[in-house]
């Protein structure tokens, strides 16, 4: 039997998140690997634009189960259906958006099946064994752990938004549809829902952002907090916060950027009194500059840094301030 | 009666992570603990529950998992107005993975609160940030359930929850027993805990009621092993800090920043798409 890696297919914020994109790039570095094909798992009511998608971003099967009583995501039937293919086709390693609804899912999966999950991957590899790592920071977030699922089937996964970088759209890239009809004993959903409608957070995100400025506690307080919206204004920059930033209620919780929160890869990031635990650094360590000002050189953060300013982080923001708009004027 | 079962988790506190420099490593064992932030808010939702007339009659019940420490998390939570405190503790849960405190969370419920209405949990701790014991003793339980609520009401028997998932507000509905999970990230006020009076605390010590059940109460039978049961196994920890060499500046606020223009301003105009003078204290002169 061939090998398997699956990638659950979330498209429901297809145009806002590219995870499923994301996720089958790395699965065909894995694939590559391991010898095994790359499989998407798409559910839903007329969903081939998507299967064609997945097709031209590496995917070289699709199993889709393509009916009107898939029209809204409900996890319950998702859940059965995704378990009850596993089943069928047992593929080796199942991959999962870390979307909201993808970690409502992956962990009702998981356990149906009996098998691991690690939720929040930064990274995945193979080992000398064939085994999927999955790398995922742990203990609090201060380390990075190394977990495997040694025995039980599929290896379960859920990766962050915007941890990998989607391959090139390929629209000569040859892939197979496979139908699967929903099966007769679909049991009814306990769970009703009545109204559905999108609402996103926000109209630009930080985690497509070119420049990104993120401040931590040492910016002072809430309203010493609020300069540093000044500063994206003249560089066409978004705000990012650590979590106990977002925690204090100085910024809403869509700006957070960490493990649980964004993860952004800018050309440019500013860090503003950030001492740099590694759930907020393991989300940024893709960013290609990184200006950090901190009053301790010795805070992480200032170590991850292409250029340390050793200042208190209030009054640096407004120094770069003023010389920015001197020199944005000249 | 309606009885509201929250679970709630002891984490380190986070703020106050004791490391160790040379290693640059956490000392998890001296951390301090403290009651999980997302649990706060889900004892919080029943408290609110509880105090809503309208609601009929509600008891609660604090249920944790961990080690013998995680008691206060439990009297804290009687103080904050739980009839109810119950520690699930016992070498051998040590190391469960998500999937193995499900089992055992399950296991309490259904032998020692088979009444049980609702079941709360914070939806994401903020240690371990996985967000899957909700979910999985959902599963365990075979009951339905809705993540991330940031708001539910009881209306006619049924549970109405309100959530914001992946950019979509959605209102949905579900027949109890079920399970909710409150949403970690507190976008709207609805939840924020209340606090409790120190004397709060220490009246609950003193009148205690605190259960402490261990595998035997939950009728795990002598050969369980929570790590070894565990479907995952953690391979290698480390510290992730990876250092650059990257240029530090000290000094005045004003000659660090012009520095930084002047040595890095195309590096900043490029990312801007703009471009920035990059050397006016020069040519001014």
């Amino acid at each position: 039997m061939e090998k398997q890696i699956w990638v659950w297919a979330d498209y429901r914020n297809y145009f806002q998140s590219r995870v499923t994109l994301q996720i089958l790039a790395r699965a065909t570095d894995l694939a590559k690997k391991t010898d095994a094909v790359v499989c998407a798992v798409v559910f839903g009511d007329r969903v081939d634009e998507y299967v064609a998608e997945y097709i031209a971003h590496g995917a070289q099967k699709v199993y889709v189960t393509d009916d009107p009583f898939l029209n809204t995501y409900n996890v319950e039937s998702y859940a059965f259906l995704l378990s009850a293919l596993v089943r069928r086709f047992q593929p080796e390693t199942l991959l999962v958006g870390a979307t909201r609804f993808g970690q409502e899912i992956a962990p009702r999966v998981a356990k149906q099946l009996n098998t691991g999950l690690t939720a929040d991957c930064i990274d995945l590899d193979i080992d000398d064994k064939g085994r999927l790592v999955q790398i995922a920071p742990s203990f609090g977030g201060n380390l990075i752990a190394k977990i495997i699922t040694p025995n039980a089937r599929p290896q379960m996964a859920t990766i962050r938004p915007g941890t990998f970088q989607e391959l090139p759209h390929d629209d000569d890239a040859k892939g197979e549809k496979i139908p699967i009809p929903l099966p007769d004993h679909m049991p009814a959903p306990r769970v009703r829902c009545l109204k559905s409608e999108l609402h996103p957070v926000r109209a630009r995100k930080i985690e497509t952002a070119d420049i990104v400025i993120t401040g931590g506690r040492g910016m002072g307080s809430k309203g010493k907090f609020k300069k540093l919206f000044d500063l994206a204004a003249l560089l066409n920059a978004e705000v990012g916060a650590t979590r106990p930033v977002v925690y204090a209620d100085w910024i809403s919780s869509d700006a957070m950027v960490g493990q649980a929160g964004k993860h952004i890869r800018p050309k440019l990031l500013f860090s503003f009194g950030v001492s740099g635990a590694i759930q907020h650094t393991a989300a940024l360590a893709d960013a290609k500059f990184i200006v950090a000002v901190n009053k301790n050189p010795n805070a992480t953060m200032m170590k991850l840094a292409d250029v340390a300013l050793v200042a208190d982080a209030n009054q640096a923001c407004s120094g770069i301030i003023r010389a920015l708009k001197q020199r944005i004027r000249n | 009666m309606l009885h509201i079962i929250v679970c709630i988790k002891q984490v380190p506190m986070v703020s106050e992570l004791p490391w160790d420099p040379r290693t640059g490593t956490l000392k998890r064992e001296t951390a301090q603990g403290m009651m999980d932030p997302a649990a706060r808010r889900a004892l919080e939702a029943a408290l609110q529950i509880k105090a809503d007339r309208t609601s009929g009659p509600v008891r609660i019940t604090a249920v944790s998992m961990g080690p013998p420490m995680a008691e206060e998390v439990l009297y804290e939570a009687r103080a904050l107005g739980a009839d109810q405190g119950v520690l699930l503790t016992d070498p051998c849960m040590a190391g469960a993975d998500t999937c193995m405190t499900a089992v055992i969370l399950g296991k309490f419920i259904k032998i020692h609160c088979p009444d049980a209405g609702l079941i709360l949990c914070g939806s994401m701790s903020s240690d371990s940030e996985t967000a899957q014991v909700g979910p999985q003793l959902a599963e365990d339980l075979d009951i339905p359930a809705i993540g991330y609520a940031r708001r539910l009401e009881l209306v006619d028997g049924c549970i109405r929850v309100e959530r914001h998932v992946d950019d979509f507000l959605e209102l949905m509905e579900m027949d109890l027993p079920g399970l909710v999970t409150i949403d970690h990230a507190g976008e709207s006020d609805r939840y924020t805990p209340r606090y409790v009076a120190l004397g709060g605390v220490e009246a609950a010590f003193n009148t205690g009621n605190i259960q402490v059940m261990n595998r035997q109460a939950l009728g795990l039978d002598h050969a369980f092993n929570a790590l070894k049961h565990s479907p995952t196994k953690i391979m290698d920890v480390y510290s992730p800090v990876t250092e650059k060499k990257g240029r530090v500046l000290t000094g005045a606020v004003k000659k660090m920043v012009d520095t930084l223009f002047d040595d890095y301003g195309k590096i900043i105009s490029s990312a801007m798409g703009k471009d920035l003078k990059t050397h006016d204290h020069e040519e001014d002169k």
